[in-house]
């Protein structure tokens, strides 16, 4: 008897070039739509101005997120909670309704990669002749077309790098340092970080980003149930596989069109796969398939799994997917949209904290009155002036030694010293409960009232 | 100097930390690949890692890729980088010399080159001009808030025990040069307890409620204030015959309705029974002539307000309104 043979196993495998197959269709039309969309967005929002500066600011150096009319400070930070948590609301209920529609068509992972794709079908030909260059040894063609792609690639990532930066940093200022090449150093690092980001994802990651480092992708199937529209191959249809023209075999003619067209280098036959990221290329592809060999289209199509095993008809479905986990996803979206916008509503655009002087407790002054400092630190969050009147109460005889009106100027910071004086038998000896309120000369609504403690001595 | 009496520890923890570098990579080699019996013909499919549990229970291979694998490997080169250049293996230094103590005194270095020429061109001014100065003054405010705040209060107003700087009542002086001498080496002032040299109880309460009465406090007892003012002799030599005080000792001017430790007659009689033991610290050693020259310069202006510096306005007497 011989030894028995021994093989290698690898851990970890080198990632298998995909070349995805440029692909037309109504689907397809969508998502390049969607592409459109999201990108003008992205890249043109950057330029609107508002109110003399950047509509769509987030100033992290000076702590102001302006979005149009709005100037949030980092006391409003609830509200990027909110839009977070609206967020992720958003993504349960579209994943338990239609799959990772967020992933195929809107997510910037997706729409890079796609762009990117584009620039390489425009420079090295179709999938064939992509093949055809990478399989070939060293030559000129293939360098300068490498080498051009490469360079379209960069300037894309760049100008992606530039327009991100864009929103932290005024872009037209950003823009004439590019024109006098001043950039700052950390400028400079943060533009060529995400045009690095940008081109090293959309670029050579590509799929690898939603397969191996995405959080998304993974907790998205447990939104999934019977009842979610996913991209579905009908094998009932469809199998067993065959050329067209032999007898006893289904639709499916075996083209492998539906495999070529991936761009996470599946097989959409094996039924639904983790990698999947729900892009229907697949679906374009087959259904010009179909078209081809005139049989009926949706041999690949959005369907539910209870829709596919219980032949259910589309308005059935339909029914189906209003669900309770639907409706509840639904209610709660709504309620957390309705509370930060009533929020943001009634929300009064001037903050104010009161801090009692560590320096000083209680100070007996001329008359046996007792004297308390405070600093308020007084915040304008509007981008107009205002007067404010500082009045207190809460003790008696509770009287101002300082100036009570103080002026701010827009979305401006004061910190402003008051000494209040009460008589020594006016409170209790300690602590005693008072009110500062701030009021707005001009505008009686806009008003603020923060407690506060009087001293006295023992 | 090594923190420890014994080498023994730097040893340990420089071989630990190389054995678990060294360990991680040893680790991700030997299970990069596995080697496993082939399997028979049409045994086992392939795809699996080869594993076996429970008879017939295995693991699929799904492989990880490559790249991730060289990740790991860049960051153990990362960390043998870096405990080669900084110190982390012991006691060893590391080749960069790098030192949090270094770095301190480096950025300390780097403050006194930015901002020593500035001070030094005030601390050749004449203190009246620094304080017409908006930028001593803005720097000034910041030197009060950090170092003179916890006992002055940030109004400068003062405290029990802690004079009010905004007034013009001045212990030891009020001119900008013996401020500056005042916050340079710090004042001690002492009133020994007079208990004994006034007389008995009674007398004590007497003195108080004349001094009460030469700043026309309503407080005051007339008849006592009357019986008190012989007694008032053993005071004289410091705060002087008219109870003006003497700046020269730190003695205060007691004809004003200034008081440092309350004006009661409760608390006058506290302090002609106790004394009064008061410090304020130098600051010549810590601050330095420049620093204490532009802060003597911010001190000086709060009672004598410089157009220039409107900003303290409102922490003026002349600006308050009156309650």
């Amino acid at each position: 008897m011989s030894a028995p043979q021994e093989q290698v196993i690898k851990m970890y495998a080198a990632r298998e070039d995909i070349y995805p197959r440029e692909i037309s269709g109504r689907f397809s039309r969508l998502r390049w739509l969607c592409l459109w969309l999201t990108q003008l967005v992205f890249f043109c929002t950057a330029w609107f101005n508002w109110n003399g500066r950047q509509a769509l600011l987030f100033d992290l150096v000076a702590r102001k997120f302006y979005i149009f009319g709005l100037v949030l400070w980092p006391q409003d930070f609830i509200y990027l909670a909110a839009l977070l948590i609206i967020c992720a609301y958003g993504l349960f209920m579209v994943t338990a309704i239609a799959g990772r529609v967020w992933c195929g068509f809107a997510c910037p992972q997706t729409v890079y990669t796609e762009v990117f794709l584009w620039i390489e079908r425009k420079i090295e030909g179709t999938r064939s002749a992509r093949m055809r260059l990478d399989r070939q040894g060293p030559s000129f063609n293939k360098y300068a077309r490498k080498t051009s792609k490469h360079l379209a690639w960069g300037l894309v990532a760049l100008w992606t790098g530039f327009t991100f930066v864009g929103y932290f940093t005024p872009i037209r200022t950003l823009w004439g340092e590019v024109a006098h090449l001043s950039f700052g150093p950390w400028e400079w690092f943060w533009v060529v970080f995400y045009a690095f980001a940008t081109y090293g994802n959309a670029g050579w990651l590509r799929e690898q980003v939603c397969k191996y480092m995405c959080p998304y992708a993974r907790f998205q199937s447990s939104m999934f149930d019977r009842d979610t529209l996913i991209i579905s191959y009908d094998p009932g249809r469809g199998e067993p596989r065959g050329p067209i023209n032999k007898e006893g075999t289904g639709d499916c003619i075996d083209c492998s069109m539906c495999v070529q067209v991936c761009p996470t280098g599946i097989d959409i036959r094996n039924g639904l796969q983790y990698e999947c990221i729900g892009c229907t290329a697949c679906i374009d592809a087959c259904d010009s398939v179909m078209d081809k060999i005139e049989r009926p289209r949706g041999l690949i199509r959005y369907t539910t799994d209870r829709g596919m095993d219980e032949h259910m008809t589309a308005s059935d479905i339909r029914r189906h997917i209003l669900r309770p986990r639907v409706r509840i996803y639904g209610a709660i979206l709504l309620l957390i949209i309705i509370a930060m916008c009533g929020s943001l509503y009634l929300r009064t655009p001037l903050k104010l904290d009161v801090i009692r002087d560590r320096g000083a407790m209680g100070r007996e002054v001329e008359d046996g009155m007792i004297e308390n400092v405070y600093r308020l630190q007084v915040m304008n969050t509007t981008e107009q002036s205002h007067s404010y009147r500082i009045t207190v109460s809460g003790l008696d005889s509770l009287t101002q030694a300082t100036t009570d009106v103080v002026t701010l100027g827009p979305t401006e910071t004061l910190a402003h010293a008051i000494r209040l004086r009460a008589a020594h038998g006016a409170g209790k000896q300690g602590s005693n409960k008072i009110h500062i309120t701030l009021q707005a000369l001009d505008d009686p609504s806009l008003q603020v009232s923060e407690p506060a403690v009087f001293f006295v001595p023992r | 100097m090594s923190d420890f009496t014994d080498s023994f520890w730097n040893l340990y923890i420089a071989v630990l930390t190389l054995l678990g570098v060294i360990g991680c990579g040893v680790l991700l080699y030997s299970q990069s690949s596995v080697r496993q019996a082939a399997p028979a013909p049409g045994q086992q499919g392939p795809g699996t890692t080869g594993h076996v549990w429970d008879e017939d229970l295995t693991e699929l291979n799904t492989p990880m890729p490559r790249w991730w694998m060289w990740l790991f490997y860049i960051t153990i080169v990362f960390g043998l980088v870096y405990l080669m250049l900084y110190p982390g293996l012991g006691d060893f230094a590391g080749k960069l010399g790098w030192k949090s103590s270094g770095q301190y005194q480096a950025e300390l270095a780097k403050a006194e080159a930015d901002y020593g020429p500035l001070f030094n061109r005030y601390a050749k001014m004449d203190i009246k001009a620094v304080a017409a100065d908006p930028q001593a003054h803005a720097i000034g405010e910041r030197l009060f808030l950090t170092y003179c705040a916890q006992c002055h209060g940030s109004d400068a107003r003062g405290n029990k025990g802690f004079p009010n700087l905004t007034d013009k009542d001045w212990l030891y002086g009020g001119t900008p040069e013996v401020i500056k001498e005042t916050i340079m080496h710090g004042r001690h002032g002492v009133m020994p307890s007079m208990a004994a040299a006034v007389g008995d109880d009674k007398d004590v309460e007497n003195v108080a409620h004349y001094v009460l009465s030469l700043s026309g406090s309503g407080a005051s007892d007339p008849i006592k204030a009357a019986m008190g003012k012989s007694k008032f002799s053993a005071c004289m030599a410091c705060h002087g015959p008219d109870a003006h005080g003497n700046q020269m000792i730190g003695a205060p001017n007691l004809t004003d309705k200034i008081w440092l430790y309350g004006g009661s007659a409760e608390t006058i009689m506290e302090t002609i029974r106790k004394g009064r033991d008061n410090t304020m610290p130098a600051w010549a050693d810590f601050l330095g002539d420049a620093k204490v020259q532009v802060l003597a310069a911010y001190v000086w202006s709060l009672s004598n307000p410089q157009p220039a510096t409107a900003v303290t306005a409102q922490l003026a007497p002349e600006a308050v309104a009156k309650p």
